[in-house]
């Protein structure tokens, strides 16, 4: 049997130390009544070679990103992803070990993590990070309960331009301690939320207003300014970033008077893989660490005074605190947080800057080429690598025939928003040549 | 006893940050084909930010050079033997991480169109319908990102299921010896705990929960086998008390590795259970996930399920959203799918001969360590037991020896130590959980080695109090690490 080293041998010795005659009569401790009779209905093992052999099949019924030309954003982008990352994530050191409970055995992991945090709080100017999340949406959720639990108060007032994906996560985990949720409007003109929309939209019973920047549509949202209303209110505001390579040319969210900045990480260094596992990141001000969810990793000595690194503020974690912990998050996405700052440490502050200066050129020469062939934007914010821009036809028609062509040519919007019929979402990044993007605008003309 | 920790030349490093060279080049992006578009010109200077204060500087192999040193700072279960109850620790196959990394699964983009991801719906489909013939449950979703995601998924749903019938249920009962996530994950979901101690009992009886259970509570929450290694023997009694009353069964389903093939759950009353793929199913722990949480349901929670679910039509698999009564989502997109990607090609390689096998090798593999330890170590309960055994430091604390300090001493014995101090209820608890993929010899050489510090707890106490010595560091100062909190580097 594969990974099951036992001889019949070993058998016998088990079964004579525990006094048993039989694998049989030492399950006997469950009740009769309850043992399944039959064998399980699954298919017989193969072996190794073989279920390479059945892998490889089920996954070449998949065609992927690099078969296709795609300018699918949307939450979950397609970068490059060097070498090194894969090189490390998979040191089994890494890999095969569980949450780091025993520091002494585990300082790779903490002090990696422990870089991670800092990492996290350099890209969004804020003064601490946890140590991860599940993904973006399961962090802005976070953040709302994290939010109520700081203020008081229960409302939760979600930008309309925030991942739609992302409210519905929001309102699910909302459902059990109370929905108070409503939603603010994006301009038509400019595809941003607009202030006087925040501003009627939030009470002395708003406890926080989420925004996200660049915002589902790709626009740019005035963080400072939205800062500056929402806070008049003694609300938090909270921001979430979906495209994380962004925080390479864009202010700071700190900067920005950002209370709470949460969101996906998935950019650096983890694979698209239909969806997961991606990485919910979250960073916020000293004063609301004790409301934080998730674990943190903390520097201390040990007992002869070296620097070393251990999990701390665990009283506010569910092992301790049951049900009045701040989240009943206990494994996370450690794993996905190491890739990132792997990622991230391999490109340096020079290479982050480059790598987002060139994703806001190529979606620019692609905004531009579009135009030239008569679809424009439909949206007059700046955007960085992505855009919403109106077409001819209907839009799922227009997909359909990029196909035949081998592109995905990007997310039809009328799904998440009736409203904008005819309009698709389309990203750039570095892995689309400049030949795809002709290729694209061509087609569309 | 000889130690198989051994020296090694363990090389020091600093932080990242103090390894940075301002202007240090790594892997900078690729070279631009398209014309350079000006940041400030596009976006305007206000939306720009200033240079990332302290971002590192490093050469590639610099780079590399940190995060190798620091691996070898890591004991991985690939590096020895890791019996950390309640965990699973068993083996994760090489060749899944070969498939998940398959740029067939890999570089897929989770909105594109359904004909161009066939695969990986069909490996979907096909992981759903093998959780459900284990646990013996109609539907499943995949879209939980951990075991503590599963629960609060799992009791939205009840909670749903209430509330849809006109009479939205309150409480939720939860015996003591239950995992922090459990009432964590009830809190979240709305409910208020009602509390169960067991009392020492180690199973729990229809009594105790006859004694709660009211018509304003959704039901039981019950880890089954519980966190003390046991069979709940009473369950299918219980789950007759529960449902007489109207309420449902959720059963936290972490151990399923010690019934897999032995006891369908939906067969003994479970109407929903969430499953760690990071525990039974071999996926990595990834030093703290990213694990993989799916929930299984009876009929009657099966309208509820989370959006979108997989549906298979003439052959054709598509994501049905048209889900009137779903509860929505738990996160975007569909789940850890490169996680179920490892999980299914563990579940093709065993078999489902194969999985019963590896759930009896487990039983048989706690069950020799509990014999053979407990004259040395107090049991907790001394009945035969499922896939862990729980132990304590009451023989030792005489000594003045805790179970910190067996834990520590055992690291330098070249173990990783078991769950300490957990379930709560037994003091000092020290859950070993050697799973089915370990050698018979292993187990001897740590069941020796645990008679050995129990030999030095009483001859040389102070050994345990220093260990570990053989690590790069010594123990660690947690009170100071709460005290005086540092979260991050600063320059
Ligand atoms: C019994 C039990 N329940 C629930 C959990 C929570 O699972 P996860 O850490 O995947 O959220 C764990 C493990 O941590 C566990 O051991």
């Amino acid at each position: 049997m594969p990974y099951i080293p036992h001889t019949a041998k070993d058998i016998e010795k088990i079964l004579k130390a525990v006094g048993a005659g039989s694998v049989e009569e030492l399950i006997s401790q469950l009740p009769a009544a309850s043992r399944l009779k039959g064998p399980l209905a699954i298919p017989d093992g193969l072996s190794e070679q073989e279920l390479l052999g059945h892998m490889k099949a089920l996954s070449s019924k998949n065609s992927t990103v690099e078969e296709y030309s795609s300018f699918l954003g949307a939450g979950a982008y397609n970068h490059y992803i060097p070498s090194v990352v894969d090189a490390i994530i998979s040191r089994s050191e890494f890999y095969t070990s569980y949450t780091p409970y025993q520091p002494e055995l585990s300082q790779g992991t903490l002090q990696a993590i422990f870089e991670y945090q800092t990492l996290v709080c350099q890209l969004t100017g804020m003064d601490v990070a946890n140590a991860s999340l599940y993904d973006g949406a399961t962090a802005v959720a976070e953040a709302c309960l994290m939010a109520k639990r700081i203020t008081n108060r229960e409302g939760i007032v979600l930008a309309n331009a925030l991942h739609p994906e992302y409210r519905e996560t929001v309102a699910t985990y909302l459902t059990g301690t109370g929905d108070h949720l409503s939603t603010i409007d994006y301009s038509a003109t400019t595809g941003a939320t607009s202030l006087d929309a925040i501003e009627s939209a939030i009470s002395d019973k708003t406890a926080c207003v989420v925004i996200q920047h660049p915002n589902f549509f790709g626009s740019l949202e005035d963080i400072e300014a939205i800062a500056g209303v929402v806070h008049k209110k003694k609300a938090l505001l909270v921001v979430a970033v979906t495209e994380a390579v962004s925080f390479g040319l864009l202010k700071s969210l700190g900067d920005c008077g950002c209370d709470i900045a949460v969101g996906e990480n998935q950019s650096f260094g983890n694979s698209l893989s239909y969806g997961g596992p991606y990485l919910g990141f979250m960073a916020t001000k000293t004063e609301f660490i004790r409301q934080m969810p998730g674990r943190l990793i903390g520097q201390t000595v040990d007992k002869e005074g070296r620097r070393a690194f251990c999990l701390t503020f665990a009283t506010r974690e569910q092992h301790i605190r049951r049900e009045k912990a701040t989240s009943n998050i206990c494994t996370n996405h450690g794993l996905c947080a190491l890739a990132a700052s792997v990622h991230m440490v391999s490109l340096g502050s020079g290479g982050l800057r480059k790598l987002a200066a060139l994703n806001l050129s190529k979606a620019e020469y692609l905004k531009k080429k579009l135009k030239e062939s008569g679809v424009e934007a439909a949206f007059t914010s700046p955007t960085f690598n992505e855009f919403t821009v109106k077409v001819k036809g209907s839009p799922d028609g227009v997909l359909k025939k990029l196909l035949e062509k081998k592109i995905i040519g990007g997310l039809n919007l009328e799904k998440y928003y009736p409203e904008l019929g005819n309009h698709l979402l389309i990203c750039a990044t570095e892995m689309n040549s400049k030949e795809e993007m002709d290729a694209l605008a061509a087609a569309l003309k | 006893m000889e130690s198989n920790g051994t020296k090694g030349l363990v090389l020091d490093e600093p932080l990242i940050f103090e390894k940075s060279s301002p202007g240090r080049v790594g892997i900078g992006p690729a070279h631009s084909d398209v014309p350079e578009s000006d940041p400030k010109k596009t976006l305007g200077q206000k939306f720009l930010r200033d240079d990332i204060e302290g971002f590192p500087d490093l050469s590639e192999m610099d780079a590399v050079r940190h995060y190798t040193r620091l691996s070898q700072w890591n004991f991985g279960l690939d590096s020895g033997f890791y019996p950390l109850g309640s965990c699973t620790m068993k083996y994760n196959p090489k060749i899944n991480e070969a498939a998940s990394r398959l740029p067939g699964f890999a570089q897929l983009h989770p909105y594109q169109p359904e004909d161009l991801s066939q695969g990986a719906l069909e490996l979907m489909h096909s992981l759903e319908a093998y959780l459900s013939e284990i646990t013996g449950l109609e539907a499943v979703t995949l879209q939980p990102s951990a075991g503590a995601h599963g629960e609060l998924c799992g009791l939205l749903m009840m909670a749903a299921y209430f509330k849809a019938k006109g009479k939205p249920r309150t409480k939720i009962i939860i015996p003591d010896t239950a995992h922090g996530t459990n009432p964590a994950s009830s809190h979240l979901a709305g409910f208020k705990v009602v509390p169960v101690k067991t009392e020492g009992k180690g199973a729990l009886t229809v009594e105790m929960v006859k004694a709660v259970m009211d018509e304003d509570t959704a039901g039981l929450m019950l880890t089954n086998p519980n966190t003390i290694g046991l069979f709940e023997k009473n369950i299918k009694e219980i789950a007759e008390v529960v449902h007489s009353k109207g309420g449902l069964m959720y059963c936290d389903g972490a151990n399923l590795n010690a019934i897999m093939g032995l006891v369908k759950l939906g067969d003994i009353g479970v109407d929903v259970v969430q499953l760690n793929l990071h525990k039974t199913f071999s996926t990595p722990h990834g030093g703290g996930g990213p694990g993989s949480g799916p929930v299984c349901v009876g009929k009657a929670l099966e309208p509820y399920l989370p959006c979108p679910r997989i549906k298979k039509e003439n052959g054709k698999f598509s994501l049905d959203f048209n889900r009137p009564k779903t509860i929505g989502r738990m996160k975007s997109f569909y789940g850890n799918f490169s996680i179920m990607v490892r999980a299914y090609s563990y579940i093709r390689r065993m078999g489902g001969v194969g999985l019963k096998r590896a759930t009896e090798a487990a039983i048989l593999n706690a069950n020799y360590i509990k014999e053979r330890l407990k004259g040395t170590y107090h049991l907790a309960f001394d009945e035969p037991c499922m896939h862990e055994a729980v132990f304590s430091d009451k023989f030792q604390e005489s000594c003045g020896v805790s179970t910190m300090d067996i834990a520590k001493r055992l690291i330098d014995y070249g173990y990783h130590p078991p769950t300490v101090y957990f379930p709560l209820v037994v003091h000092g608890a020290i859950m070993i959980e050697p799973t089915e993929t370990e050698t018979i010899d292993t187990l001897d050489r740590f069941i020796d080695v645990m008679k050995t510090i129990a030999e030095e707890a009483k001859t040389n106490p102070q050994i345990l109090k220093e260990a570990p010595t053989k690590t790069k560091i010594r123990r660690v100062d947690e009170t100071r690490a709460a005290r005086e909190p540092i979260l991050r580097w600063k320059k």
